[in-house]
């Protein structure tokens, strides 16, 4: 028997398949099917969790995703621990292990629920008052605690060991919601011959129909005609169906978000599963068959373990086979909780009777009721629910007041009505509107190619939402272009029909009274609350809603909205229109971090780019670094050596002997055409048209503001031909700047561009031997000084293959950059070093290039540069061609800003003690004495260890620079202050005659 | 994410193969280096960010490379219609979009 309040008779579910699980620790039995929920409450548990801030005692509400109450952590294993899983949407599986939230020690006593005894100090907006005082008591005392206090259940604290999917779909007709509307839709559609796809957030299709026991369809119980229409659906070629699915976003032009469950239902789910599947939707039409959301009346103590939603109670009963109580009380605004009565009665459960507030309601449920013997009370109210951990009595009362009457009962079933689920149709930006009469908002205008049908339309009835879904679907087939449809609307034989109830707080929780009766139970907001935000001044309901935090977090607004916008509503003396609904945001119900981020995590997060010769670095034992997408050899540490020792040994190595080096990251473009120099000539700032073929020029780009963008060797191998290099992490912005103006200021220019960084690795052979190792490999190039200066460039072969060699340095040494297809790079290199080998050359890395090229004081485009410096600033005004009338930037230069005096300007910096190397990022005053805060006169932006200098270097941007040649300045750290000299920014052959060897 | 029809393409493709490119209509003066400080702000500094109808550049940087034009509402963040560079500013739009 898997629980004393299963009742064999009712239900669905196979008893035979017994599911064991456990609940904070103890050991119950349930079925095959169940959800955590229905086999809790088959084995008599309510009490399921602690409320958010009171911490007062919780129970299942309801039967659904729009659960409030009974959030709990599901553990598999010590890395899968999630918590905040609803006990209504779990399913359960042998094994299940289940813990409440929100409680110390235990569920049943809670030391935290003395929050409920002092809550006059945790009313409304508490947050904002209570804790102000004093001031610095905040960040001591109330954050840290209230932090801990507050959240809802416990992060896992390991990496999530799940893997995740995601799935990119397109269809004809995309039917949310797989109650009879939307299957109604999903046939008329899926019978012309459309692509649909038809999603429902449960395991099993039929909606409402789990529940309606009254309902038939095409001569079955509709449950059976639900499934039989699924299978025949999914059976069809043109039909995806997708259980466990929630449409959880609703964006641009019919793009909708969903996400599938795969196996968070399963035992032990395989290797091969994800556990959830992202699928990203684009459909031409959408039809919208998300249902209703029951309400709970809003009395004290409706939060009672016990006291839950009459159509959950019916759900557990018709679906699951439970009864939620042996001795069941009824609380209702409407005729739909006379069906959950009526249902219990017949399966042997006592109701002890019906409260209903309308004053003389007739109909054909309640005539039933009352035959079947059910005590039934008009135009009176449940004013508050006994007992604490379990609801034990309800106390009755004419609902304008007069003799009270306590009825015991072990559970209440309330029904408010039911409020249309139109969560998602906002989310398409439509527009709901008031419906004065049914008093609930409906979809109005809509802004997408979308239709709502049925309970979330505001339709009533089986029949009618059939008719209208069945209509709704055939159209949207029709408009996304199918012939007509071939198959037969589904009859309805017999159904269910209620609308209308009630909104806001129900008799004796009214303004004057201060009990507990909950709008909110996620939030633990109560009517009271919503009045006392109110009368502190909040008139639009979005501030109700923050200052109260009614409807946020996981509820948005599913069960707590019209109630409380009801209460604001009253309490602000406007209708309800007037008031405004707050608006309904994604996610619909939470959906993972996992399920969004899917493959993108770890090494799959960002592409990884490797250079040809990255092989070669790894077998030596390189150290790499990030840059951008690329991995670079940072250092090349020998026998045990740290990075400093490393880095000190290449440079030394590079000066006086040569150093190889992979440049192939640097980012290189292809400018050809017959318009190219003139192109050059206005995407940089020097002039172009002059240079001869075979020679090279550094080359800065600007913006249009002025500024540099970028920097980079150009080697003109035509008149029409332009190899141009740009910083590593720089070449696809320049590629795009280049593009923009060559597309739409400068179109009649005749110039192609080819981003060409993946197809030239690049050598970087330098030092004074460096000619030595290249020359005997090289074919074609005279290598003489004579013939090949600095700055040339020249095209033959080396080993073999087509090199374009380039004579440059970034180092102030004899230098050169061999650049060769990319698939002959690794080979080349070796060749180089093999050569290299008889030098007693090193391979280096990016560090040691960056020591290398700080010593000649050669900047870094994005490291001593920031998007505000001009050239001038970088003292690279000679760069900039005098007699051009055009280049991007040179109006920007202009501007009287960036000629004024007293610009932060680019200088070298050394530091008193040579041995001391600051940090970078480090700022700069004049008097170190000076009241904080300082006057900051400039930054650090380069600082190595120089091994060659046998001191400290730096490079630093400081206001007036270069006119405090020789001036001492200052740099404050936390354990002292350094004292530095401002100095040129070269430090190490200021002469420049190692260039030419 | 949004639909973008690529006026050289001539296709609808998904937003994420696009750039934005800031506002459109905005010409690089031939006399640049001769500007006004008044007309070189109102060039490089001042766009008009509308509520409703905004014209602006767009890149079909993950297709076909080319820079375009196009309509925008930026109320509803619907376009209204794309069209090449280097075409003149739309005098008449297109009835609203669906």
């Amino acid at each position: 028997m898997s629980g004393a309040f299963r009742i064999p008779a009712a239900g669905r579910l196979k008893q035979a398949k017994t599911a064991r699980f456990s609940f904070d620790g103890q050991s119950y039995a349930g079925i095959e099917g169940d959800t955590l929920a229905s086999a809790l409450l088959a084995n008599g548990v309510h009490l399921v969790g602690r409320s958010f801030k009171y911490h007062r005692p919780r129970g299942i509400l309801s039967a659904g995703a729009e659960e409030p109450n009974a959030l709990v952590q599901i553990v598999r294993d010590e890395a899968r621990k999630t918590p905040n899983v609803r006990a209504t949407v779990q399913e359960l599986y042998d094994g299940l292990s289940a813990n409440s939230q929100n409680r110390w020690p235990s569920l049943a006593f809670d030391v935290g629920a003395v929050n409920d005894l002092a809550s006059p100090m945790f009313s409304a907006g508490f947050y904002y008052k209570t804790f102000m005082w004093p001031k610095a008591a905040w960040k001591s005392l109330y954050e840290p605690k209230i932090r801990e206090a507050a959240g809802l259940g416990v992060s896992p604290d390991r990496p999530d060991p799940d893997h995740y999917s995601s799935r990119y779909a397109h269809c004809d007709v995309l039917v949310l919601g797989g109650g009879a509307a939307g299957i109604a839709a999903a046939l008329a559609a899926a019978e012309t011959g459309v692509r649909v796809i038809l999603a429902d957030e449960q395991a099993a299709f039929g909606g409402s129909l789990r529940f309606e026991s009254g309902a038939r369809i095409d001569g079955q119980d509709g449950f059976a005609w639900a499934q039989a229409a699924v299978a025949k659906l999914a059976a069809m070629d043109n039909v995806r169906v997708l259980p466990r699915t929630t449409a959880f976003g609703y964006y641009a032009q019919n793009f909708v978000g969903l996400v599938e469950r795969v196996s968070d239902h399963l035992k032990t789910p395989g290797h091969d599963l994800p556990r959830e599947r992202l699928w990203q939707v684009r459909a031409k039409r959408v039809v919208l068959a998300s249902g209703a959301i029951e309400r709970h009346m809003v009395f004290a103590n409706n939060d009672r373990p016990g006291v839950m939603l009459a159509g959950a109670a019916r759900t557990f009963l018709n679906h699951y086979g439970v009864a939620v109580g042996r001795n069941v009380g009824v609380y209702t605004a409407n005729d739909s909780a006379y069906a959950a009565a009526i249902d219990l009665k017949k399966a042997g459960v006592n109701v002890a009777a019906i409260v209903d507030l309308r004053d003389n309601p007739t109909g054909p449920v309640i005539d039933e009721a009352r035959a079947l013997g059910i005590e039934i009370n008009f135009g009176r109210a449940v004013i508050r629910a006994g007992g604490k951990l379990r609801v034990s009595s309800m106390t009755v009362q004419p609902k304008n007041g007069g003799g009270e009457r306590t009825i015991p009962v072990d559970a209440i079933l309330m029904s408010a009505g039911w409020t249309p689920s139109v969560h998602l149709f906002s989310q398409s930006r439509g527009k709901v509107a008031f419906n004065d009469e049914t008093r609930r908002f409906v979809p109005g205008t809509y802004a997408q190619d979308c239709v709502s049908v049925g309970a979330c339309n505001g339709t009533d009835g089986l029949s009618a939402t059939v008719d209208e879904a069945y209509a709704a679907g055939a159209k949207a087939a029709k408009d996304s272009g199918a012939k007509a449809a071939k198959g037969a609307k589904p009859k309805v034989d017999a159904s269910e029909s209620w609308s209308r109830g009630m909104l806001g707080a129900a008799p004796g929780a009214g303004p004057d009274t201060t009990v507990k009766a909950f709008v909110d139970f996620q939030n633990d907001v109560t009517a009271k609350d919503i009045r006392q935000a109110v009368h502190e001044g909040m008139r639009s309901i979005e501030h109700v809603k923050r200052f109260t935090t009614n409807g946020m977090a996981t509820d948005q607004g599913k069960t707590s909205n019209m109630h409380g916008l009801a209460i604001a509503a009253e309490t602000l003396g406007k209708p309800i229109p007037e008031v405004g609904l707050t608006t309904f945001r994604a996610p619909y119900t939470p959906v993972t971090f996992g399920s969004i981020v899917s493959h993108a995590r770890g090494p799959l997060f960002d592409p990884t780019r490797r250079t040809a010769i990255h092989p070669w670095a790894e077998a030596q034992g390189a150290v790499f670094e990030d840059v951008g997408q690329w991995k670079r050899a940072w250092y090349f540490p020998k026998g045990g050596e740290d990075m400093h020792a490393a880095v000190d040994r290449e440079c030394v190595d590079v000066r006086t002997k040569a150093g190889l080096f992979d440049a192939s990251t640097l980012g290189k473009i292809e400018v050809v055409g017959p318009d190219a120099a003139k192109f050059m000539e206005l995407l940089y700032t020097n002039p172009w048209e002059k240079l001869e073929p075979g020679r090279c020029r550094y080359g800065i780009m600007l913006r249009e503001d002025g500024f540099i963008y970028d920097d980079g060797v150009v080697g003109r191998l035509a008149p029409d031909r332009f190899h141009v290099t740009t910083t590593t992490g720089g070449a696809p912005r320049v590629m795009n700047h280049m593009e923009d103006y060559l597309q739409t200021e400068f179109p009649h220019l005749n110039v192609w561009l080819t981003s060409i960084t993946e197809q030239w690795a690049v050598i970087a052979v330098q030092g004074p031997k460096s000619r030595d190792i290249i020359a005997p490999l090289v074919d074609g190039i005279d290598m003489s000084d004579e013939a090949l200066p600095h700055m040339s460039v020249r095209e033959g072969k080396i080993c073999g293959v087509p090199t374009r060699l380039f004579r440059m340095s970034f180092t102030g040494e004899r230098g050169f950059e061999v650049n060769v297809p990319a698939d002959y790079g690794q080979a080349v290199w070796e060749a180089l070093w093999a050569e290299g080998q008889k030098h007693g050359a090193t391979a280096y890395g990016t560090e040691a290039m960056h020591v290398l090229r700080a010593e000649k004081g050669y900047i870094i485009v994005g490291q001593d540069t920031d998007g505000t410096v001009t050239p001038d600033d970088a003292g690279l005004d000679w760069a900039v061609g005098k007699k051009k009338t055009d280049f991007v930037g040179i109006r920007g230069l202009k501007r009287p800003d960036l000629v004024a005096k007293g610009r932060k300007q680019l200088v070298g910096l050394k530091t008193k003690d040579p041995k001391v190397v600051l940090e970078e990022g480090a700022q700069i005053v004049e008097d170190p004495k000076q009241a904080i805060p300082m006057k900051m006169i400039g930054h650090v932006t380069s600082s190595y260890w120089s091994q060659n200098c046998g001191r400290s270097i730096a490079l630093a941007l400081i206001a007036g620079g270069r006119d405090r040649m020789g001036d001492t300045l200052y740099v404050p750290m936390p354990d002292g202050v350094i004292e530095v000299e401002v100095t040129g920014m070269v430090f190490f052959d200021e002469t420049g005659g190692r260039l030419n060897g | 994410m949004l639909l973008i029809r690529c006026p050289y393409c001539e296709e609808e493709r998904p937003e994420l193969e696009f750039r934005n490119a800031g506002e459109a209509h905005i010409a690089r003066s031939a006399n640049i280096a001769g500007e006004s400080d008044d007309d070189f702000e109102k060039f490089f500094f001042i766009r008009s960010n509308p509520k409703g109808i905004i014209y602006e550049r767009w890149r079909h940087i993950h297709g076909c490379a080319r820079f375009f034009n196009a309509v925008r509402d930026t109320v509803t963040d619907k376009f209204v219609m794309t069209y090449k560079a280097g075409e003149p500013k739309p005098s008449k739009l297109p009835g609203a979009a669906k």
